[in-house]
């Protein structure tokens, strides 16, 4: 079986003046099609930088990102990201801010008519097609971060990936959403990436959880494979004895063996 | 023990004057307005709104024509009065359109003429100055190339330019459009730069995942990112516009407000002059609302994240 996105050795250092801080060291993970992987780390672990390498914002330092055995070292829509704070063009409604993706994604391949019908499917997808004239500013958080989603699925990627897509969001918004990214992952069973730094959340909805130490040349500490039967509803979870043994794994790790040292 | 220290909580009485369950009316709304005094009223706001905000300027130039009535009401004062400019130049006020001959004509046409002028100039130095400032707002190369000798141009006065443009162009008109054109290139191409430089990474990266091509990524993402930092640009330069075209006419002659106001200083009409001044201010004033109005259109939703 080939790998479908595979991380080969991957080093991050940056430069800046005569200093190099080495960011990322040897990161090895192999991604499986259809998975959802979640990726946590304490803040400054490097975990943003590591998506930003897979979407290829940033350039590796040393080894490769493999995208089924072909190496990606530039952006492109077959990795759409879900940007953290959303990243809707403000003089764009909702639906035109799909569009500028569709476009870009499908001209040539759909009619205008059958792009359109794409803009609106993806829009009722996160339930956000009674408000596609208005502008991000006229919406809510939870609202913009739901359109940022369409917009990403809209390009139709082989891996989503999602850059802390809730952590702007207050509690309640958060669970909901979480609860439509299931969905979709449920429905469309794209592979999703998606960098956290709550522990639920990604017990919650990965099959695997990549844990990361601290850095400076931060690394993969160990990886957990959750052991739950989806559909998951949050509420069966909560008492469910393999979800809090997961939990406490991934909590022992980030505040047992990793814990986060503030810079003194 | 837990009975005893929750009984004085249970036992204070409960602050509630009205029975439970009893619905207290709200008091009764004495004047239910009928539909005409509300339209009536609101009427009255909207005057209101105005008057506020046009009588005070009023009062202002009233008391200004007053103190400039008694200071130079004399016979034999320097600077006619009111009055005076009223009797000898009633007609370039109350006709701005009339043409009675090839060089007796009203302010008004004289002000398009500059007008037209100014909005090939500042069209040209719009388009030039945006694709610049773009340019050295998103290349560092053309920045550390450009923005020093941008910096020291733009100190240069716009009438410097003049003698050189008409040795280039051997020609009034084209030399006066040069003139508006490189005086308003400045600011526009500067703010673009500064508005180009802002531009939210988000948006960038936005870009980069689609793939937008260079066009694209100038139509779609710069433009109206730097929109509102555009428009200042633009604002200034036609404001300095408007400033070099009076003086650039006054020195190459022929049609224009500028031309007027030198050829009425050399037939001493001051009290042409005194009316010139007066349309020049209104039209400007008028620009700059214009492009200040249209910045706001464009930028809507933009300003507000």
């Amino acid at each position: 079986m080939t790998d479908y996105l595979k991380l080969d050795h991957l080093d991050k250092t940056f430069q800046r003046g005569g200093q190099v801080t080495e960011v990322l060291k040897d990161i090895n993970l192999v991604i499986d099609c259809h998975e959802f992987v979640s990726i946590i780390g304490h803040s400054g672990c490097g975990k943003s930088t590591l998506l930003n390498l897979i979407a290829g914002l940033t350039q590796v330092t040393m080894g490769a990102v493999l995208l089924e055995n072909r190496e990606v070292n530039a952006p492109g829509p077959e990795r759409a990201v879900v940007f953290q704070n959303h990243s809707l063009l403000p003089w764009l409604t909702v639906y035109e801010n799909v569009k500028l993706a569709v476009d870009k994604v499908f001209s040539g391949r759909k009619s205008k008519a059958e792009r359109h019908d794409w803009i609106m499917q993806n829009l009722d997808l996160v339930q956000m097609g009674h408000a596609k004239d208005k502008r991000p500013n006229e919406i809510s958080g939870g609202m913009k971060q739901r359109v940022g989603i369409a917009r990403a699925l809209a390009m139709e990627p082989k891996i989503l990936l999602l850059d802390e897509p809730f952590g702007a969001l207050d509690a309640l918004t958060r669970a909901h959403l979480q609860d439509s990214v299931m969905d979709i992952h449920a429905r469309l069973k794209n592979t999703m990436i998606m960098i956290t730094h709550d522990v639920d959340e990604a017990v919650l909805l990965s099959d695997r959880i990549v844990m990361m130490t601290n850095g400076p040349a931060a690394t993969i500490g160990e990886v957990l494979t959750v052991p739950l039967a989806r559909p998951r509803h949050r509420l069966e979870l909560v008492s469910d004895p393999r979800y809090v043994g997961a939990r406490e794994a991934v909590l022992r790790f980030l505040y047992e063996r990793h814990r986060f040292v503030e810079a003194a | 023990m837990a009975i005893s220290t929750l009984k004085p909580v249970t036992s204070r009485p409960a602050p509630v004057p009205a029975k439970v369950g009893e619905v207290v009316p709200l008091p009764k709304r004495k004047d239910e307005t009928p539909m005409r005094s509300l339209l009536a009223k609101r009427v009255v706001a909207r005057l209101r709104a105005v008057a506020v905000t046009v009588i005070p300027p009023l009062l202002v130039v009233a008391v200004i024509m007053l103190v400039w009535q008694i200071a130079f009401g004399r016979p034999g004062s320097s600077l006619p009065a009111p009055t005076t400019i009223w009797q000898e130049a009633k007609d370039l006020i109350l006709e701005p359109f009339f043409v009675a001959g090839p060089q007796d004509i009203g302010l008004g046409w004289r002000v398009l003429t500059s007008l037209q002028r100014v909005m090939i100039g500042f069209g040209l130095a719009a388009v030039v100055g945006v694709m610049l400032g773009a340019l050295v707002g998103q290349s560092v190369w053309a920045m550390r190339g450009l923005d020093p000798i941008f910096q020291v141009l733009r100190t240069v006065p716009p009438l410097a330019w003049l003698p050189i443009s008409l040795a280039a162009f051997r020609d009034a008109n084209p030399s006066a459009i040069f003139v508006i054109f490189i005086t308003a290139i400045w600011p526009v191409i500067i703010n673009t730069a500064v508005g180009i430089r802002n531009i939210p990474q988000d948006y960038r990266n936005v870009a980069r995942v689609l793939q937008l091509n260079t066009v694209e990524f100038f139509f779609k993402i710069m433009v109206p990112s730097a929109a509102p930092y555009i428009f200042t640009g633009l604002r200034i330069g036609i404001g300095l516009s408007w400033l070099a075209i009076v003086a650039a006419e006054m020195l190459t002659g022929g049609v224009g407000i500028g031309f007027f106001i030198w050829d009425a200083w050399n037939s001493s009409k001051l009290s042409d002059i005194i009316v010139a001044l007066a349309y020049i201010g209104l039209v400007g004033f008028a620009l700059d609302r214009l492009v200040a109005m249209l910045g706001a259109f464009v930028t809507r939703g933009t300003s507000a994240q």
